[in-house]
């Protein structure tokens, strides 16, 4: 959005592709409608949400072509899209290409996982933000990182108590992580750190359970989840719970990069991988370039200044301004994202995703649709699979609907192990169109 | 499994498995059912095993539902209209 803002604003020709009904993204989802219900409406989810209304209002005013319900199901090295909304798809082509298609939660596969009941906390959050949807059966948060507390506090301000608040998170990391503490003083991260506190200071006086240290988490039920069972400090516990919400951090949505045939490096800090990108956003693939989470996890404001410099360079791209000019616009925004940044190293030592959830026990589903397990994986290896794609005509893992974007990250990670090499030498699922279920009669409708 | 926490703006009519369900404009369909308790979206073909929204936000698949006579919709993509008419993906198609 402020990518597009700035484009729009200094005259380029511009057409935003959105897969939601409005503009907000993930982080500022329905902020406009959350806007029209009132103060207390946007109190309730937080200051941060409600600095989306502004962006907001600025993206409507910016002039931009804005195309939102549409899902992009191709696109090419070549600039070439294939966009599908109201049952009807076209083809576009582009000088220049910014994908920010954001972040994704990590997948969190522990035993139970698949069954109904069992959400992810950002799945949560869109049901309060956008549907003002709150848990009517007895609820536990598990899961460690700034979005638990978040949601934690956004539930409690609206009326709905948690019956227990699982902190995945490990003591061990939050020690090992203060070594990055000065490198984080900026002033955004000060922010940050302070709003973490108040978050779990607000959390300790509602007095909803807490348990820390939280481990070995298995859901139970037959048909949907009906409890939680779990290891804390030397205990095991047991919560009823209709409806458990998982979290484990997240990664960069690599579906589009993919697609398009972008370079990947292995983020070991983050876990993940990314686009090999430039300052300024630029891929591997000419003309095609990524700002935000998608690029790497900076968070909301850092994506907001990613995306300010990608449309610097996309109007050097596009002949507009000289490379002299851009450097000269661009440098506050340089500045900015120094400061936002300098809290990462921080988080990310905090917040490691559990070894558990990355190789997860042989029992435990890591392929949803195709209910493949990380045993069947291990089999498949011992018996010769060498990688991802490999795995797909061993096992049909990640052929299901939802096309490996969920069991790609642990698919990877569990073949990585068993075969005793680096995750750079295992790679990734290769990603093809169409990325999302498009009918035969809208292909056979197209004009090319 | 959830209840709204504001009043009714703008309700309308959809229907699940024949079943008259409240939903209100700008809803998902996702999120409609969720309100309206509709137990298991789906039946994976796999094994028939009973699935409902896990990421709401279009990556999981597992809240594929059937819409107006279309198959695989993602429920959490779809914004809900009167008189839509929704079903549960029964697993497996059956070959005769």
């Amino acid at each position: 959005m402020s990518g597009a803002c700035l484009l729009a604003e200094h005259g380029a020709q511009i057409l935003v592709l959105d897969e939601q009904p409005a503009p907000g993204g993930q982080i500022y989802r329905a902020v406009e409608r959350v806007a029209t219900q009132g103060r207390t409406a946007l109190d309730r989810l937080g200051g941060e949400y409600a600095a989306g209304v502004a962006l907001a209002a600025r993206f409507r005013a910016s002039g931009c072509a804005y195309w939102p319900g549409s899902t992009v199901w191709q696109v090419t090295p070549e600039r070439s899209v294939w966009v599908s909304r109201n049952g009807r798809s076209v083809h576009l082509r582009a000088d220049v290409i910014l994908l920010a298609t954001g972040a994704m939660e990590r997948p969190v596969p522990v035993p139970g996982w698949t069954l109904p009941g069992v959400m992810t906390v950002g799945a949560v959050q869109i049901l309060l933000k956008s549907a003002a949807l709150l848990p009517s059966v007895p609820f536990v948060l598990a899961g460690s990182g700034p979005l638990p507390l978040l949601v934690a506090q956004q539930c409690l301000a609206a009326g709905a108590r948690p019956a227990a608040f699982l902190d995945t998170g490990s003591p061990s990391n939050m020690f090992a992580a203060m070594r990055h503490l000065p490198g984080a003083l900026g002033l955004p991260a000060r922010r940050m750190l302070a709003k973490g506190l108040a978050l779990r200071a607000a959390l300790r006086r509602s007095g909803v359970r807490v348990f820390r240290n939280v481990r070995d988490m298995r859901i139970e039920g037959d048909h949907a989840a009906e409890a939680i069972r779990f290891r804390s400090g030397r205990a095991e516990h047991r919560v009823e719970a209709q409806l458990v919400a998982l979290h484990d951090g997240v990664i960069p949505s690599q579906q589009i990069t993919r697609l398009v045939g972008c370079a990947h490096v292995w983020d070991a800090r983050q876990r993940c991988f990314r686009p090999q990108l430039d300052d300024w956003g630029n891929s591997s693939v000419e003309g095609v370039m990524v700002a935000g989470d998608a690029a790497g996890i900076g968070g909301a404001a850092s994506a907001a200044l990613a995306g300010r410099l990608a449309a610097f360079e996309a109007l050097r791209l596009l002949g507009r301004i000289d490379a002299a000019q851009r450097d000269k616009w661009a440098a506050a925004d340089r500045r900015a994202m120094r400061a936002e940044r300098a809290v990462r190293p921080l988080l990310e030592r905090m917040f490691p995703p559990r070894p558990e959830i990355l190789c997860p026990a042989d029992d435990v589903v890591v392929c949803r649709c195709e209910e493949v397990t990380a045993g069947a994986l291990r089999q498949a290896v011992a018996q010769g699979c060498q990688g991802p794609n490999q795995a797909k005509s061993f096992l049909r893992c990640g052929m299901g609907p939802c096309q490996g974007r969920l069991c790609g990250p642990v698919v990877t990670e569990v073949i990585a192990a068993a075969r005793g090499q680096t995750i750079e030498e295992t790679g990734y699922f290769r990603i093809r169109p169409p990325l999302k279920p498009v009918t035969l009669g809208e292909i056979a409708l197209l004009e090319t | 499994m959830f209840r709204r926490f504001d009043k009714d703006d703008t309700p309308l009519e959809f229907f699940f498995e024949g079943r008259r369900v409240t939903a209100r404009l700008g809803d998902t369909v996702a999120a409609a059912l969720l309100a309206g308790g509709a137990g298991p979206f789906r039946l994976t073909p796999a094994s028939r095993a009973p699935r409902a929204p896990y990421c709401l936000m279009g990556l999981c698949f597992d809240c594929l539902v059937e819409i107006d006579g279309v198959a695989n919709r993602q429920a959490c993509m779809v914004p809900v209209a009167s008189g839509m008419r929704v079903r549960r993906q029964p697993g497996p198609p059956s070959v005769a």
